[in-house]
């Protein structure tokens, strides 16, 4: 390909980036403050179909709806299954956001389950409170979002993927360079805030099945916002907190046991029983999963077959037409048929996650990071368990903050000298006629992320994944692409390279355990509150390198009694002393 | 080093006859979340060029004539 670097330069108040689900909602909850407000939605892939939703979602895991739950109860709830370390005024300004996001997106014509009487009907999955709400025509979601947008007149730009954030010399946001992934085209976006909403860092493990786009996530979603908050001088807190969910083997989608949970299905061992009192993911309840799987009582598997035909052909509609519908298609050709055979799960890869961990960029309940105007939300912010809604909630207020911070701001001045250095680096592999390709770079990286980063954590393993990642690292000279569409796969690759790097030094930063499964340090195996119970901040120093500090947790809100905080520490099922 | 083009398998299909690719239609392309289809400009039909599938299915939902087929990556399957 061609290595003139064709660049345009344009104006905005506020540029987010991501379109999938936090992202569009930012730009219309800001366009909604303020009309006048100039908002550019940059978007790797389609608005379309982006993100982790491009499909739809089955259902909100974590709504906070009158006469069901309080958002006391639901920042109680978090707090426990987090082991404590929450910014709880977050946690509660996305609880106190959501209702009102619910009602938000039933005007907007997103359909929830509702009873005879036209209440939402709610169902109770976590382990104390009640918060899942069915959405059972939920694949209609990204075209409404998408209407808003062309409503409120977001300007979209589609196949512009964000390489690196633009900053003033005084250390405010100034906007971001990206780089078209058809045409090699540079974007140069000047902005007075910048909102980052780029998902999960999905694609730092490898699958089981050794296909690198068979992931958990929207494979397309592979840590760009982490990689370029941290560039940016941005704080990121806990990314030791790792995702790793329980999932249908080999598909690798989500199994729904929050789904079928209320018609009566439940994960269970090789003899059908079940083993954990709770199917809510958290970090303890995939410890006592990954025991199961250890122990000669795996597999482990989502158990339907005792429930009734038709009560299946409900779960299978819900379940084969939103967020994953090639499920149905997978059971099919191995002929799982709910009714007559469990359906084997497996553990998934690591991933950053705050959708359904806590491993995100730093931000306060204002959806503030630690850089001047610069916002972050949906799965790559740091607000726990905040899943799809959460996503909605807290775009909603990244995008209501940022644009009362534009009216105050004139645009900042940023170094020309700083696009020149990132051209040079998003071209260099464009540069070269032979060499190492994305491909097998990427391969080698996630490769050796599950060889020596996933839990269970030993030290002397996570030093040699760090050696290991150094010299993977050392080759990116001879990285070489033959096509636009290759380039792309080769940033994404340097983003998954920074990702594995800040897992392996979070992880060995926290000398304890904690989060059950996601952060099981064998060489600490106690929870050490003492010195521990904070959030660990990582960042990159002047010299270049991942720093780190503790960051104390905010006094509570609302306070946790000594005998609550362990309710999600005995999932495990009792089982009976046996009789002789 | 040298490059050797590696072959594969791809999951998703599409039905030549029912393609309007030639028309001018490129929705399938549009609507991947990881740009792995494409037009191949000589028959005017939609194909996939890459083997990068989340199997997540915009491609052959939005198609206007169900030209488009997904099925489950090998390695998974």
């Amino acid at each position: 390909m061609t290595s003139d670097a064709k660049t345009e330069v344009i104006e905005t108040d506020l540029l987010v980036l991501g379109g999938g689900t936090g992202g569009p909602m930012a730009a219309i909850k800001a366009k909604e403050k303020n009309p006048a407000l100039r908002v550019v939605l940059m978007e790797k892939a389609n608005v379309k179909r982006s993100g982790a939703i491009s499909m739809g979602m089955d259902g909100l895991n974590n709504a906070v709806i009158p006469g069901y739950a309080t958002p006391e109860q639901y920042v109680k709830e978090i707090t426990v299954a987090n082991d404590g370390i929450v910014h709880q005024k977050a946690v509660m300004a996305y609880a106190q956001g959501s209702y009102p996001m619910i009602r938000f997106l039933d005007a907007l014509g997103v359909k929830f389950e509702k009873d005879g009487s036209g209440e939402f009907n709610v169902r109770k999955v976590h382990h104390m409170g009640t918060y899942v709400l069915p959405m059972p025509e939920g694949h209609h979601v990204k075209k409404i979002l998408y209407r808003q947008l062309r409503r409120l007149q977001v300007a979209v730009t589609n196949r512009f993927m964000a390489t690196r954030l633009l900053k003033a010399a005084d250390g405010h946001i100034a906007g971001a360079i990206g780089v078209n992934t058809r045409t090699g085209e540079f974007l140069v976006v000047r902005a007075k805030a910048v909102i980052l909403a780029c998902g999960a860092a999905g694609r730092l493990g490898l699958p089981a099945s050794g296909y690198l786009f068979g992931t958990y996530e929207n494979a397309a979603n592979s840590g760009d916002g982490y990689a370029m908050a941290f560039h940016a001088g941005a704080e990121l807190a806990n990314l030791e907190c790792f995702q790793i969910n329980p999932l249908i083997k080999d598909y690798n989608g989500p199994a729904c046991a929050y789904v079928t949970g209320p018609f009566g299905g439940y994960t269970a061992n090789n003899r059908g029983q079940r083993f954990i009192e709770c199917d809510y993911w958290s970090g303890q309840m995939m410890l006592e999963f990954w025991r199961e799987l250890q122990s000669g009582s795996g597999p482990v598997f989502l158990k339907l077959d005792h429930l009734a035909s038709e009560t299946i052909g409900e779960i299978e509609t819900i379940l084969h037409s939103n967020e994953r519908p090639s499920r149905g298609r997978f059971h099919e050709r191995r002929g799982t048929n709910y009714r007559h055979r469990m359906i084997e799960m497996h553990i998934s890869e690591i991933g950053f996650c705050s959708g359904h961990s806590a491993s995100g960029v730093w931000v306060n309940e204002h959806a503030e990071t630690t850089v001047p105007g610069l916002y972050a939300a949906g799965d790559m912010a740091s607000v726990p368990h905040n899943y799809m809604l959460g996503a909605f909630v807290n775009g909603g207020i990244a995008g209501q903050t940022a644009a009362d911070y534009c009216a105050e701001i004139d645009l900042p001045a940023h170094d020309t000298a700083d696009i020149a250095a990132e051209q040079a680096r998003v071209l260099a592999p464009t540069r070269r006629e032979d060499g190492l390709t994305p491909y097998e770079m990427e391969f080698k990286t996630r490769r050796l992320v599950n060889d020596y980063l996933q839990p269970p954590k030993i030290t002397a393993k996570i030093n040699i994944g760090q050696e290991r990642l150094a010299e993977v690292r050392a080759d990116l000279d001879q990285l070489v692409v033959r096509d636009p569409h290759e380039l792309m796969r080769a940033l994404e690759t340097q983003s998954i390279l920074d990702c594995a790097d800040l897992a392996a030094a979070a992880s060995l930063y926290r000398t304890e355990s904690r989060w059950g499964l996601y952060h099981l340090r064998v060489d600490y195996p106690e929870t050490d509150n003492d010195n521990w119970f904070c959030h660990s901040m990582h960042y990159k120093d002047a010299r270049g390198r991942i720093a780190h500090r503790k960051r104390e947790v905010a006094p509570y809100i609302v306070p946790v009694a000594a005998d609550e905080m362990s309710a999600y520490h005995h999932l495990r099922i009792k089982t009976p002393v046996a009789a002789e | 080093m040298p490059i050797a083009n590696h072959a594969t398998s791809v999951p998703v299909i599409v039905d030549d006859e029912k393609c309007i690719a030639h028309k001018g239609c490129k929705v399938c392309v549009e609507v991947c979340p990881l740009d792995v289809l494409a037009i191949d400009e000589t028959k005017g039909k939609a194909y996939m060029k890459y083997d990068e599938c989340w199997y997540c299915m915009p491609c052959e939902v939005d198609c206007p004539t169900g030209a488009v087929t997904v099925n489950i990556p090998y390695l998974l399957r």
